[in-house]
């Protein structure tokens, strides 16, 4: 993503300690529902849409995190399809692609990023 | 560059896509340039499965390429776009958008229109046809706020529209004017056996029914009027009466055409013009169109050969079918009408389970000549391969459809030519396939990604597994056994890893014995076997992230993302107080209820945030926890045994409490099923259980690694009249022999077919103890059972534990995208199109 930072609005979603080790919890802003995930050692959060397009609920929090040729991606606990975490690509589909948001650590603070 | 030619295709359907496809795996395709002209939206997509449009599936689902992937393949495409005219002198096609075209070669794909009879008022508003995607969003509109529908033709195409008004929840009733339904497939009693069976699906079936006119009321809905019989009304009528082909502009062009309609094509795929060519439904080969994919599929191969110089010629097609109408099973294979001359047929009909079967055979027996199933498909692909590859019948051709006890002849891949096609959508044979492993595919997915074999239908999967298992098998191949791209090792491997170097975490496994970070298929396997092994909770931080989600959150997800919620009750012996709490609790929170086939009750629809409100009124009461949602002990059934029952031999209901609550929690390969029961009369149906125990005069007699579920297995007696210590123990130490040497998601009945001498071998092993390992299973059996402890009533003990149920971790309230209506006085999940209805409502 080519965005600039100065473009960005950071918006806060909740604390670090809302957060599981290698794991999702949902979040939610406005109407919209995120898939947050946290890899400590890498002290990152990813943020993806928490829709699962294949079942229609929203689960993707609830699903197990690993890496698949290299790259993290989330199982869906219904139907099992992967998507990476860096971009939403679904593994399984190519034309599937989940909406994602730049997140980030500031402090104890989880943080996403909206276009302005 | 060199000079391209141009190659235009009209029409973006199944069969000009699949065209496109082929042509440009045979060619560089750098000498040409392709245009695609498609008149819908939409590209293409698969029509085959329309119906499961209505089913939540978007366009997106059913595509089959993309505008972007044909623009990056340097395809231009132009979507929502119709030839106006071809004009050959020119070369030329004009388009809607006033573009004009040249070409070098062009290629009808125009497919065909669905035949509207012209009935007076058959274009009335709420009249439709069922071929495409904006079709189908006119229906689903039209049905929004009706109740009933009619589909007008009983055909395939029409019982499938049947089929697609039903999944929008209207009543529909079928219309045919033949006297059976499905009049080219099928005989008169096929006919009548699937009316019957689509009429106790609630489809009412009206054959022999002409329909003279058709009445708009006043308020929209619409009047049949027929030759006979009382009028009909309805919200939505659908006509399904055949297909006609999209000649029009081979019309205008001065193509030669049939009688009936259809471009004429020679065996090359070309029309009388040598520069153009036509393929699927709107080809007339032989005086014959064909109305399905596979022989369309077949033309564009033969039409993409001959632009490259190669001779593949079309020579017809089979226009075998298998299908699932309205879930009824029905195929038809070759001349099934017996039409040919001296030919023998052998009819099964069984009116209990509305299954008909016929073979259609030559004067001596010898060959297979065609076929009807209705309500059990199950012979198809065996007789479609004697019909395809002229095998000789047995020397009794009735087995083929005779129910028996020792099963129809097989017809293993053995048996099979090389020519045998195997997926007839693709057009891939046996010696295909063969070729694909020589070349260096090792598993059904390889074979798959190589040859496009059951990428289309999916019919023959299970043939082709068979195939590609069994050729590996004679190739002698090493079958790749690892767990998954992280872990090069089986789950016994792992387990014995796991004990042999005393490892406790998932991290230190994977450190020293994997790579990566682990993923869905090793992180829940490792999981079990820790647990197994060391019996720490499965909330102990170092496995958290190891947990599906229903071991994270102890309960079952649901398809709506809701999870139910299953307290045990040991040997299905309940209170009446206690059966008051749990009807208390479901009624307090509306949670549908359902007594499951293991004497529990499931209490469906909870949301994560108030799983352990839920749970604390259950411990509160006294209830436990029934890890319904683990790979563990489920439960034990019982009859009520020798305590009421005058026939009972022993306290089974008491020997069940005693075993589920001795074995609940064990965490295992695969879930674990027991049932006592307390005479011979085996009320509790303990022969299909992984372990059954049938009370004797004496004792009990023991029965080991049965199995209900998908490959039923009848279970083994394994030892006779033991008294209770010796039947615990024998359990005990069965069951952790399975736990260390199984694999993953292996029940107890594959298991002991995949043992080296199967139930010899586990008889030396358990009870006569040959591997010295007796001592050793009852030690880890009692340090499992002493651990135990409710995974429910930890959680809800521990804060950082709860912190974890939250629908959101900002928020309070609910996930609003879950909704649900009434039906059977109870709750259900909402449809995609219920939801819709309701938020629109809202």
């Amino acid at each position: 993503m080519t965005v600039q930072t100065q473009n960005l609005k950071w918006v806060q979603l909740c604390q670090r300690g809302d957060l599981v080790a290698e794991s999702g919890v949902a979040a939610r802003l406005e109407d919209q529902q995120l898939a947050l995930f946290y890899l400590p050692d890498e002290n990152r959060v990813y943020a993806i849409d928490n829709h699962d397009p294949f079942s229609q609920a929203n689960v993707l929090a609830r699903g197990l995190i690993g890496d698949l040729h290299g790259e993290w991606v989330v199982a869906s606990p219904i139907y099992k399809q992967h998507f990476r975490l860096t971009d939403g690509q679904c593994l399984e589909a190519s034309e599937v692609q989940l909406k994602t948001w730049p997140a980030r650590l500031n402090n104890n603070n989880v943080e996403i990023a909206l276009a302005l | 560059m060199s000079q391209r030619k141009d190659l235009i295709i009209i029409g973006n359907g199944m069969v000009g896509h699949h065209f496109v496809d082929t042509f440009r795996a045979l060619n560089g395709a750098d000498q040409w340039r392709i245009h695609i002209i498609g008149e819908e939206r939409h590209s293409a997509y698969d029509r085959v499965h329309l119906s499961e449009y209505f089913q939540g599936r978007s366009h997106s689902d059913l595509a089959l390429g993309t505008s972007e992937g044909y623009q990056q393949a340097g395809i231009a495409a132009h979507l929502g776009t119709r030839v106006e005219r071809i004009d050959r002198a020119a070369h030329t096609v004009l388009l809607s958008d006033g573009e004009e075209l040249c070409y070098d070669k062009l290629v009808l794909a125009t497919g065909s229109y669905p035949f509207v009879p012209p009935i007076p008022g058959h274009d009335a508003e709420r009249c439709f046809v069922y071929r495409t995607l904006d079709d189908l969003d006119a229906i689903r509109s039209a049905a929004d706020q009706g109740k009933t529908g009619v589909v007008i033709g009983g055909g395939l195409l029409g019982l499938e529209a049947a089929n697609a008004l039903t999944s929008l929840g209207l009543t529909t009733e079928v219309i045919e004017f033949a006297p059976r339904l499905m009049p080219v497939q099928l005989d008169a009693t096929a006919g009548t056996v699937l009316k019957d069976k689509i009429e106790a699906l609630g489809v009412r079936v009206h054959t022999d029914t002409a329909t003279q006119q058709i009445e708009t009321l006043n308020d929209g809905r619409l009047r049949l009027h027929f030759a006979d019989g009382e009028p009909l009304e309805t919200d939505v009528l659908v006509f399904s009466a055949g297909i006609r082909p999209r000649d029009e502009l081979a019309r205008q062009a001065g193509l030669k055409v049939g009688e009936r309609g259809g471009v004429c094509i020679d065996n090359h795929g070309r029309t009388s013009d040598n520069d153009i060519y036509a393929i699927g439904e709107v080809a007339l080969w032989d005086e014959r169109i064909f109305g399905l994919v596979a022989p369309g599929y077949r033309m564009a191969e033969t039409v993409a050969a001959h632009l490259e110089g190669c001779d593949s010629p079309f020579l017809g097609a089979d226009m075998s079918t298998k299908l699932k109408l309205l879930g009824v099973d029905v195929g038809a294979i070759g001349d099934a009408h017996g039409t040919t001359p001296g030919t023998l047929s052998f009819r099964y009909h069984n009116e209990a389970k509305q299954q008909y079967k016929k073979i259609v055979t030559s004067a001596d027996g010898k060959r297979l000549l065609g076929a009807i199933l209705v309500g059990d498909n199950s012979a198809y692909d065996s007789l479609l391969q004697y019909y395809l590859n002229d095998i000789a019948l047995p020397a009794e051709p009735d087995s083929l459809i005779l129910p028996s006890a020792s099963a129809a002849p097989a017809l293993g891949p053995d048996a099979l030519p090389d020519s045998a096609t195997i997926c007839s959508c693709m057009n891939v044979t046996k010696g295909g396939i063969v070729t694909a492993i020589d070349g260096g595919c090792c598993s059904v997915a390889e074979v798959k990604a190589e040859t496009r074999a059951s990428s289309s239908c999916g019919g023959c999967a299970a043939m082709l597994k068979n195939l590609v298992d069994a050729t590996l098998e004679a190739r002698g191949v090493e079958v790749d056994h690892s767990l998954c791209e992280h872990f090069s090792y089986t789950r016994q491997a792992l387990y014995h890893l796991v004990q042999v170097e005393q490892i406790k975490t998932f991290d230190e496994l994977i450190r020293r014995h994997g790579r990566g970070h682990g993923c869905d298929i090793c992180k829940p396997a490792v999981a079990s076997i820790l647990a197994s092994h060391w019996n720490e909770g499965v909330h102990d931080a170092a496995h958290v992230k190891l947990q599906d989600t229903n071991d994270t959150f102890l309960a079952n997800m649901q398809k709506d993302g809701t999870y139910s919620i299953v307290p045990r009750i040991a040997g299905g012996e309940i209170t009446p107080d206690k059966l008051l709490v749990i009807g208390q609790v479901a009624k307090d929170y509306r949670l549908y209820t359902k007594i499951t086939g293991g004497q529990r009750i499931d209490l469906f629809g909870a949301q994560l945030h108030q799983l352990p409100e839920i749970w604390q009124r259950l411990i509160d009461a006294g209830f436990e926890t029934g890890h319904a949602y683990g790979k563990a002990l489920r439960t034990v059934k019982s009859c009520v045994g020798s305590t009421w029952c005058r026939y009972g031999q022993q306290d089974s209901v008491g020997m069940a409490i005693l075993l589920e609550n001795r074995y609940k929690g064990l965490r295992a390969p695969h879930k674990i099923k027991f049932a006592v029961s307390g005479c011979t009369r085996e009320c509790a149906e303990a022969q299909s259980k992984d372990i059954g125990v049938i009370a004797t005069e004496n004792g009990w007699n023991l029965y080991v690694c049965g199995n209900g579920g998908m490959k039923p297995r009848h279970a083994d007696l394994f030892a006779t009249d033991l008294d209770d210590v010796h039947l615990i123990r024998t359990i005990d130490r069965l069951l952790m022999f399975y736990v260390r040497t199984a694999d993953r998601l292996q029940r107890t009945a594959r298991w002991m077919e995949s043992l080296e001498g199967g139930l010899d071998y586990l008889t030396d092993v358990i009870l006569n103890d040959c591997l010295n390992l007796g001592e050793e299973l009852d030690q880890q059996m009692a340090r499992i059972v002493d651990t135990y402890q409710c995974e429910w009533k930890a959680t809800l003990e521990d804060e950082q534990k709860l912190k974890r149920f939250r629908t959101f971790v900002n928020s309070p309230a609910g996930d609003d995208n879950i909704l649900f209506v009434e039906e059977r006085d109870q709750i259900r999940p909402a449809t995609h199109e219920e939801k819709n209805r309701l938020i629109a409502s809202a």
